[in-house]
């Protein structure tokens, strides 16, 4: 099971790890990305991400197919919001669950490390004097 | 032949529009219409570097392009 989803609303991290939890699993990986408040030392306001949505779900749905192929899960879930997000708010969960503990782990790394970087979404940091498109694969 | 480029993060700003449609020759590739793009826009040369994607796929940019195609500029990504 692949459940891909872009979503402006707050993210239901409970609601993700159950949906993904199934009784031929012993283990249940999540990665939860978070906005941090600041960058280089300098106070983050807020964060706005801007998606290409069709194609971003695409790209989310091959990363997470990938992660299946390669180990051997049950459910994998990959939820990002879109929008303003304020500092301390849930932007990306992954969650991913397998029969043991090792895959888990891995499938989730993979997923999230790939998606940051193939995946078109874009964030842009508010400060107190001005704004900036983040480019860290620039 | 019409193609609908799609703009998005600091491209976006820098042509000011979300989209634009564009003539081009038949045959034309995505290279040609680049090229095009970077006449009509010359700020868009202060991206650092992009991808490109046809129809919502990555694509190279010696790819064929036929009417009606979407062409997207896709800035250096950061999400998550």
């Amino acid at each position: 099971m692949i459940d891909v989803q872009l979503s402006e609303s707050p993210l239901d991290t409970a609601a993700i790890i159950a949906s993904v939890q199934d009784e031929r699993c012993g283990a249940v990986d999540v990665f939860i990305g978070t906005v941090r408040n600041q960058t280089k030392g300098k106070a983050v306001q807020r964060l706005e991400y801007e998606v290409y949505a069709p194609m971003a779900l695409k790209v989310m749905r091959e990363i997470c197919a990938e992660a299946e192929e390669r180990w051997n899960t049950i459910a994998i879930a990959a939820h990002h919001r879109y929008g303003v997000i304020e500092t301390g708010d849930i932007a990306v969960v992954v969650s991913v669950s397998t029969p043991h503990r090792a895959d888990a782990f891995a499938a989730c790394q993979y997923i999230i490390d790939t998606l940051k970087e193939r995946v078109p979404i874009w964030k842009k940091e508010f400060f107190d004097d001005g704004e900036v498109w983040v480019m860290p694969h620039a | 032949m019409t193609i609908i480029i799609k703009f998005f993060a600091l491209g976006r700003e820098l042509v000011g529009a979300n989209e634009l449609h564009v003539d081009l020759p038949e045959k034309a590739s995505v290279h040609d219409a680049l090229e095009r793009l970077q006449t009509e826009h010359p700020k868009l040369a202060q991206l650092p570097s992009f991808l490109v994607a046809l129809n919502a796929e990555y694509a190279e940019r010696n790819a064929t392009l036929k009417n009606g195609d979407e062409l997207a500029i896709i800035p250096p990504v950061s999400g998550g």
